[in-house]
């Protein structure tokens, strides 16, 4: 199997092969030798070489996290075989990023105008919850390509807001 | 004793009073909001009657629905908790004029230290050690200017109403003290309702430590040693532990015993807290009482080896105390960190939602008073304390590396949560030789935290794959993927070859 995979904003490309309960990677043309288990629908064992690695995986909305013991990572991952991969398209810092409400709350505040130029980090818009107001920020240098959310919208986590191209 | 214990809070401070109810064989009476139907403590109670909306005006602070339900289930004593109405001295007085033992002090004793100038009034008057400055409002920016000159600048401006950082200002010189009376004064109005303020002498980065109490009803008032608790953001306590590494014995005694005079003086009965104010010369000042169970009690019965709930019911049953002042022992150390429902990277703002995976730490010195579970909504309703990690060991070097060995056992995943600033905290110099003030975490925060390893991002990366083979494994109908046959894998290798190969020409 193939993998297009994007930790951290940086692309790697994996090849796993399975056989007799072994894995076999090719990871940016490195060779391993994994044992990988199981543990709970969300939580992996890894041994490579012995050492031992715990990976916990994390979904929130349309995100994904991957941990490696306490260090966290973004994960993208494109499988040829799946049909949500080949719905999003080019997934990298070239293509469209959507902004999503990571709680339920109020837009109070559009910082940006479609169109607008925008920096990466710098606030897009503002929802309040708990009477504390959070700004949305973009992930990357761009241009406003739409604002879904207006001034007054009440949204949930993982509802769209805006999308920068 | 008590026939049924009715607890008018949330949380895990619930499930904490619940556990000493079920260990002392007294049913216990949990109340929830529509926030909170699925919460820890609602399971973990023998009887739980629905309270209302989960704004906490119309559930947790409805004095009114709180002792309708205490009538209705039978119950003939009410453990407040803390936060909510656990301070209150109207409830304190319901509770007496409905026939419920309120377990906690009385509202007279309540009301005293409640007011911050009344409080200061009478612990100087008992000829104890106050912050120097003025214990009544002030009544005009002339005052102020002439108490200011008196004690010297800097001073500290203060709410008398309440507290949290609210109301109040830092004056460095006289040119400063009226505009920051002036927005003292306003914000003050705004957040109590009272814009009193008064001075006090600003300590420069002073150190938090205080003294618990503990009283029955029959006179024996006894102090259980002391707690650090200088590490706070924006006034909020974030880690405490017990002994403070400033205190000696002879310290740890003269500490003790104002902090007696000072519950005696108001008359106090059951557990409270003293705060005081220690300069960088170990003077302390009172500061002001805390008139309930603190969310940091843990570190005290850890290195006591005592009970406070079990203790707060049995005195509020009129019980006399079970052991006396000399009896009172402080080993080893124990070490607290508050894990929030909160985001270090947006400002710590909350970080409310459903836990998708939990897990938890446990092991050798490891006490975990918990209000989560895995599958659990965090509700945005409410304050975000999620639980309370303590590590205790001999001593405090030993307390720290049980403490950071269970932060790398503890995940929560599918909300933020401010697990990562405890590891920096405990891994900071400063921190584990004990120099800490309260401005230390001010000054961590400030620093960037390091970038993780790169090593770790090819591991995330083949972890990641895994996932998506499993994955597929299992969508595909096949929950067991490791037992098909060579073929099949074959065969499947080389369609996803084949269409691999056609992804990446488009």
């Amino acid at each position: 199997m193939l993998y297009d995979i994007t930790i951290d904003g940086k692309n790697h490309r994996l090849e796993l092969d399975r056989a007799d309960g072994r894995w076999h990677c090719r990871l940016d043309g490195s060779d391993f030798q994994i044992d990988a288990v199981l543990a709970r629908p969300d939580v992996l064992s890894i041994l490579i070489g012995g050492k031992a690695y715990e990976i916990k995986r994390e979904r929130v909305a349309n995100d994904m996290h991957l941990w490696v013991g306490s260090s966290r990572h973004s994960v993208e991952v494109r499988d040829p075989r799946s049909l949500r991969s080949r719905r999003s398209g080019v997934s990298s810092d070239q293509g469209p990023k959507r902004l999503l409400a990571s709680m339920p709350g109020k837009v109070v505040r559009v910082l940006l105008r479609e169109h607008a130029s925008v920096e990466a980090g710098q606030g897009v818009l503002v929802v309040e919850a708990m009477k504390m107001q959070n700004e949305i920020k973009s992930p990357k240098k761009g241009i406003v390509q739409k604002i879904i959310a207006d001034e007054g919208t009440a949204v949930n986590a993982g509802d769209l807001l805006a999308i920068v191209e | 004793m008590f026939k049924k214990i009715l607890i008018a809070n949330r949380g895990e401070i619930a499930v904490r009073v619940i556990r000493a109810c079920r260990e002392l064989g007294i049913p216990s009476i949990a109340v929830y909001s529509d926030a909170d139907r699925a919460s820890l403590h609602v399971r973990k109670a023998d009887e739980a009657y629905h309270l209302g909306p989960a704004a906490a005006t119309e559930s947790y602070l409805n004095i009114q629905k709180i002792l309708k339900t205490a009538k209705t289930s039978g119950a003939d004593a009410i453990h407040p908790g803390y936060g909510f109405l656990s301070e209150n001295p109207v409830f304190a007085q319901a509770c007496a004029e409905a026939g419920l033992k309120f377990i906690g002090p009385t509202a007279s004793a309540m009301q005293m230290m409640g007011s911050k100038t009344h409080a200061r009034e009478q612990i100087a008057k008992a000829g104890l050690p106050i912050v120097p400055g003025t214990s009544r409002p002030l009544q005009s920016p002339a005052e102020a200017h002439e108490v200011a000159d008196r004690i010297g600048y800097p001073i500290m401006l203060k709410a008398a109403a309440g507290g949290g950082g609210k109301g109040m200002r830092l004056v460095h010189k006289p040119a400063e003290l009226n505009s920051a009376l002036q927005s003292a004064t306003s914000e003050a109005e705004r957040a109590f309702g009272d814009g009193s303020v008064y001075i006090e002498k600003a300590i420069l980065n002073p150190r938090h430590i205080e003294v618990q109490v503990l009283a029955d009803e029959h006179g024996h008032t006894v102090y259980l040693g002391e707690r650090e608790c200088s590490l706070q953001r924006r006034h909020q306590k974030v880690l405490e532990e017990s002994p403070s590494p400033l205190v000696d014995v002879e310290m740890r005694r003269r500490m003790g015993e104002v902090a007696v005079r000072v519950a005696q003086a108001a008359g106090y009965t059951n557990a409270g807290t003293v705060e005081f104010l220690v300069d960088q010369g170990k003077n302390f000042y009172f500061l002001e009482m805390n008139t309930r169970l603190q969310v940091e009690h843990p570190v005290t019965e850890l290195v006591t080896g005592l009970d406070l709930v079990h203790l707060q019911i049995r005195i509020a049953a009129g019980e006399k105390l079970p052991f006396s002042q000399n009896e009172v022992c402080i080993r080893g150390h124990a070490i607290e960190c508050r894990i929030y429902a909160e985001d270090p990277d947006n400002n710590y703002l909350p970080s409310p939602g459903k836990i998708t995976l939990l897990l938890a730490p446990s092991g050798p010195g490891i006490r975990r008073d918990s209000g989560m579970y895995e599958g659990w909504t965090v509700p945005i309703d409410y304050d975000p304390l999620l639980a309370k990690l303590i590590g205790y060991g001999t001593d405090r070097e030993q307390a720290i590396s049980r403490l950071v060995r269970a932060l790398n056992e503890y995940f929560v995943g599918g909300i933020k949560t401010n697990i990562s600033l405890f590891r920096r905290i405990l891994n900071d110099q400063d921190f584990h030789q004990g120099r800490v003030d309260t401005g230390f975490l001010d000054r961590l925060l400030n620093c960037s935290a390091s970038e993780s390893p790169e090593k770790d991002a090819r591991i995330a990366a083949i972890a990641a794959g895994v996932f998506a083979h499993l994955d597929a494994g299992s969508a595909s109908g096949n929950g067991r993927a490791h037992d098909l046959p060579e073929n099949v894998f074959s065969s499947w290798k080389k369609s996803a070859r084949l269409e691999a190969v056609k992804e990446s020409r488009e």
